[in-house]
């Protein structure tokens, strides 16, 4: 079924570039936005740690030194807890973005969250082995 | 609005967009793909009333029922006064209907092994009432209006009021309507036209139905000299809530919730309803029909049993023996309800209620495919009076007549249009006149101490005052009296509001001049049925006076714009009247 | 409690005004009102030319959506002692062009509901009905949740992105897709798809979550585009890894 389209005259409101500062629920989001700045970078610099290592023993002491200035510090500490945040709330929505079905019954989204966190566990152990004790 | 009115044509018409208006347009967009169809209504389809229908929709289904209980059913619950071929087509065509709505999505609640549930309900010796939780009408409406955005030939007037039939030598040519959004008059001519906009719970002040219920195809119907049909028989709910009207489905009383005076007794056992059980029993008790129910409360009033509240006497559904589990799967709406506009909760609180207007009998004169009293129209649902309600309209009854006389009347409009004359010239007079009259309307001043909210509401209690659940002689006259005043106060008022776009004001006005009319035919019909059957009770005539009454009352306008009524014989096949008896 | 509250209503009349401003009106405080009692009280007895949408007033119809104090809200289920002691700001719907006073226009979304084919699509084209088909109640459940939608438009009104990007689909109309894809009877979820994986579909969407709390009958507009986010990105592989004749 269609409507005929006739135009209807109307007053449109304008956004203003600020319009986020206005609600609580907007203005986290907007920070959520932002801090994946911060995971951009954490990737980027992690990034730049593979090829110090790929780079051999001096280029990869400079990166350590480098890696203690309060700045850098500062900066992968923030980055570091937005990359904590946002792996929380993307597990969180899991349940939400998928329904999983084993043996036609619906699994509930507790076990879906928890079995993230255990394969986040598994892979950390892993990599931690990988690097410390390979 | 100066610039006069557009113009658009279209072989069918449907004015108003709820289940019976989608359900015709469809069946055209179906069984006529080749003819050009219109849906023109005053608030977009999904905002219709159907959106409220809560319990559910009656259709033979389960092993144990069968055509003819339902059809015995329909016509005791009508008290004999519905006519038996158009139940009997009804009741056989209803199932299939609601498959129907199954295939296009409507998700009605299902029994484990995922066949259709079913519920009891009032009146109903079987259970055979289809449902969707407690909110089937919602349900209905959207699978309704989704499937219709398939068929993309079927043009919408979205907000567009009709105000006038374009009516030339008994024969309808379009209507004259208003866009809403810009004030624009515009004449859609048509070879046929199909009334579907609903009820017109608006007469009355204490109703379960939306604003939008204003009576307004019925009055369109009636200005442009077809005729109304048992229109004294205006149906009661026993179960609204107080202050706002709102319903409590009689599921609640299905799945077996219990109806207490202030005394915590059930006193439907005093009203000759059958005797208290734990489980419900069919067409016994709170699953009796709603006229006994109603009528049954005003009683307890008399007998000084009911509670006091500051919106008057109530008494209490009690629900809180279902548990929670059953209120939240059958019955989530209410709780919701409950929760939100009474601030108790059903599961662990009386719900308290007195009954409420809900439903109008009566309606546009149609056969069985929908034909009103002029060639070219039709009438379906509530606005239209078939009849298969008669006195009384048994609960889920009215959801698979907007689907059965709504494809009906539908089938047979575009017929009618695939051979209907083209429009005669003395179709652009009326347009012009009505551009006028609405014009003038605008530009007319409101006395300063009246408007349309005082006068509406004046009219509204004077119905109530003189055509309640018990109504008499005196009532009734003395109601059409204060009609005369107000009719002319109707006639001095004017719209203060100036702007064409979205008038709400003109509306309001135009909505009371078909209340008025509405009213007065309310008031005629029951004036003239001097006998006590169904919904109408006259106090003086406390008896069924078969001899002299079995037979419909039409109203229709007369030359002096008078409401004048005539009788029309009840078809009776296969059941002849007999004692209307619940829970022996 | 005080025996009345300001109401500070937006009016906005094409033939008077130039933009919307608010007035103030002063109504009965009473228990039972809502702020759509509160404006009905204004237009009955104080002023008849305001204007505003409304039908059913229990939550289902749909009309009464207004920003209350901001926020979007069924007006016919949000009630003044709420807002006590006031005053009550009711605006019209945040997002949508204003036609007059608390009335807007949602053409738009009229116009947009359609193109997600919010019907029951089937490869079978029965013509003849001889029974329903089977649905176990564990299949109702599964869109449920998604078929509760009202179209008040409060989700459009609460969503920054659609305030930005008038051409993004928008949450109502994308759970209604959503709701017809978790259907058992339906075949239609690749059509769908096809059109909600354009970038005014469900991409647009930055997952800020207001669709769903303001959400009146609990639809979760949002967890609806997340899902098919996946749906997509799952396709979006499929379409780069398989070659032609492989994919569905």
């Amino acid at each position: 079924m269609s409507a005929p389209v006739t135009r209807v005259p109307s007053y449109q409101r304008r956004i203003g570039v600020f319009w986020w500062v206005h609600k609580r629920s907007y203005f986290l989001f907007v920070m959520r936005e932002l801090s994946s700045i911060f995971v951009a970078w954490f990737v980027v610099y992690l990034l730049m740690f593979v090829a110090a290592v790929a780079g051999g023993q001096q280029r990869y002491d400079e990166f350590l030194d480098r890696a203690t200035s309060p700045l850098l510090l500062v900066v992968n500490a923030v980055g570091l807890a937005f990359l904590v945040l946002h792996t929380v709330t993307w597990f969180a929505l899991t349940p939400k973005a998928m329904v999983l079905r084993l043996g036609g019954r619906r699994v509930p989204g507790t076990a879906m969250l928890a079995a993230q966190y255990v394969a986040l566990a598994v892979v950390s152990a892993f990599i931690y082995w990988l690097v410390v004790k390979a | 609005m100066s610039e006069g009115a557009t113009t658009a044509a279209h072989d069918v018409l449907l004015v108003g967009g709820g289940a019976a208006g989608l359900r015709a347009a469809i069946a055209i967009a179906e069984t006529r793909p080749d003819l050009d169809v219109a849906v023109v209504s005053k608030v977009y389809p999904m905002r219709s009333h159907t959106v409220s229908a809560e319990g559910g929709a009656a259709g033979v289904m389960a092993d144990d029922d069968s055509i003819e209980e339902h059809i015995y059913d329909t016509i005791s619950g009508s008290d004999w006064l519905g006519d038996q071929d158009a139940i009997e087509a009804f009741v056989n065509e209803a199932p299939r209907e609601l498959l129907q709505l199954e295939h296009w999505g409507c998700p009605w609640s299902r029994q484990d092994d995922g066949r259709i549930a079913v519920r009891a309900f009032g009146g109903m010796k079987k259970m055979r009432t289809w449902f969707a939780a407690d909110k089937t009408g919602f349900h209905m409406l959207h699978a309704l209006f989704q499937t219709s955005l398939k068929y993309r030939a079927v043009k919408r007037y979205d907000e567009s009021f009709v105000t006038r039939l374009l009516v030339d030598e008994g024969r309808v040519y379009g209507v004259v309507s208003v866009e809403l959004a810009t004030g624009r008059i515009r004449a859609i001519t048509a070879k046929a036209v199909v009334l579907a906009t609903g009820g017109c719970g608006k007469v009355f002040p204490f109703t379960t139905n939306a604003n939008i219920n204003t009576g307004d195809g019925m009055a369109l119907a009636y200005r442009a000299g077809a005729p109304l049909k048992d229109m004294e028989f205006v149906q009661y709910h026993p179960t609204g809530l107080p202050f706002t009207g709102i319903l409590i489905t009689e599921a609640t009383r299905a799945e077996g919730g219990w109806l207490l005076n202030k005394d915590g007794y059930r006193y439907l056992q005093d009203y000759d309803l059958g005797t208290p059980t734990d489980k419900p029993t069919l067409r016994s008790m709170e699953l009796g029909p709603r006229d006994r129910l109603s009528q049954a409360f005003v009683h307890e009033v008399e007998k000084g049993r009911t509670t006091d509240s500051p919106w008057g006497p109530i008494v209490h559904l009690d629900l809180r023996h279902l548990g929670a589990k059953l209120i939240d799967t059958k019955l989530p709406m209410v709780r919701e309800l409950c929760l939100q506009y009474e601030r108790i909760d059903p599961v662990t609180d009386l719900i308290p209620v007195r009954p409420v207007v809900h439903y109008m009998m009566g309606g546009v004169h149609t056969d069985i495919d929908g034909r009103a009293g002029l060639d070219g129209l039709y009438a379906a649902g509530e606005t239209a009076c078939v009849s298969i309600n008669g006195a009384n309209r048994l609960g889920s009854n009215s959801l698979p007549e907007c689907l059965v006389f709504g494809a009906r009347a539908g089938r047979a409009a575009a017929e009618d249009a695939a051979a209907a004359p083209a429009p005669p010239a003395a179709i652009a007079a009326q347009v012009s006149d009505e551009t006028r009259r609405l014009e003038h309307l605008l530009a007319r001043d409101t006395p300063l101490d009246d408007g349309v909210a005082r006068i509406r509401e004046e009219l509204q209690t004077t119905m109530e005052d003189a055509a309640g659940i018990y109504r008499t002689g005196p009532s009734l006259e003395k109601g059409a009296d204060t009609f005369q005043a107000l009719r002319e106060r109707v006639g001095a008022v004017g719209v203060r509001d100036t702007s064409p776009s979205f008038n709400t004001e003109l509306v309001a006005a135009l909505e009371l001049e078909n209340l008025i009319d509405i009213g007065e035919c309310i008031l005629r019909s029951g004036l003239a049925r001097e006998e006590s059957r169904g919904a109408h009770q006259r106090t003086d005539f406390p008896k069924r006076d078969d001899e002299r009454f079995l037979v419909h009352h039409t109203v229709r306008r007369d030359h002096d714009g008078n409401p004048s009524v005539d009788r029309l014989p009840v078809t009776i096949t296969r059941w002849p009247p007999g004692e209307r008896t619940y829970g022996r | 409690m005080d025996d009345s509250i300001a109401m500070q209503v937006t009016r906005y009349r094409p033939d008077k005004n130039s933009q919307p401003v608010p007035v103030d009106y002063e109504v009965p405080l009473r228990t039972e009102w809502t702020v759509l009692d509160g404006l009905n009280h204004i237009k009955a007895e104080q002023d008849e030319t305001l204007s505003f949408r409304w039908s059913c007033r229990m939550g289902i119809c749909g009309s009464c959506g207004m920003n209350v104090n901001g926020e979007p809200r069924l007006t016919c289920a949000t009630f003044l002692s709420d807002y006590a002691p006031g005053p009550v700001r009711v605006e019209p719907l945040a997002n949508f062009p204003v036609v007059k006073d608390l009335i807007v226009d949602i053409t738009d979304f009229m116009e947009k509901l359609p193109r997600v084919k919010p019907w029951i699509i089937r490869d079978d084209d029965v013509t003849e009905i001889d029974g329903e088909y089977i649905q176990t109640p564990e299949e109702l459940e599964a869109y449920q949740q998604f078929s509760m939608c009202i179209n008040c438009m409060l989700c459009y009104a609460a969503c920054p992105v659609y305030g930005l990007d008038p051409d993004f689909v928008g949450p109502a109309a994308i759970a209604l897709a959503e709701r017809y894809d978790l259907d058992s009877r339906d075949r239609g979820s690749r059509e769908r798809l096809d059109v909600l994986i354009e970038k005014e579909g469900v991409w647009g969407c930055t997952f800020v979550g207001e669709c769903t709390s303001v959400c009146p009958k609990h639809v979760d507009p949002a967890g609806a585009i997340q899902r098919y986010k996946l749906k997509a990105a799952q396709e979006s592989v499929k379409a780069f890894l398989l070659p032609k004749a492989l994919r569905r």
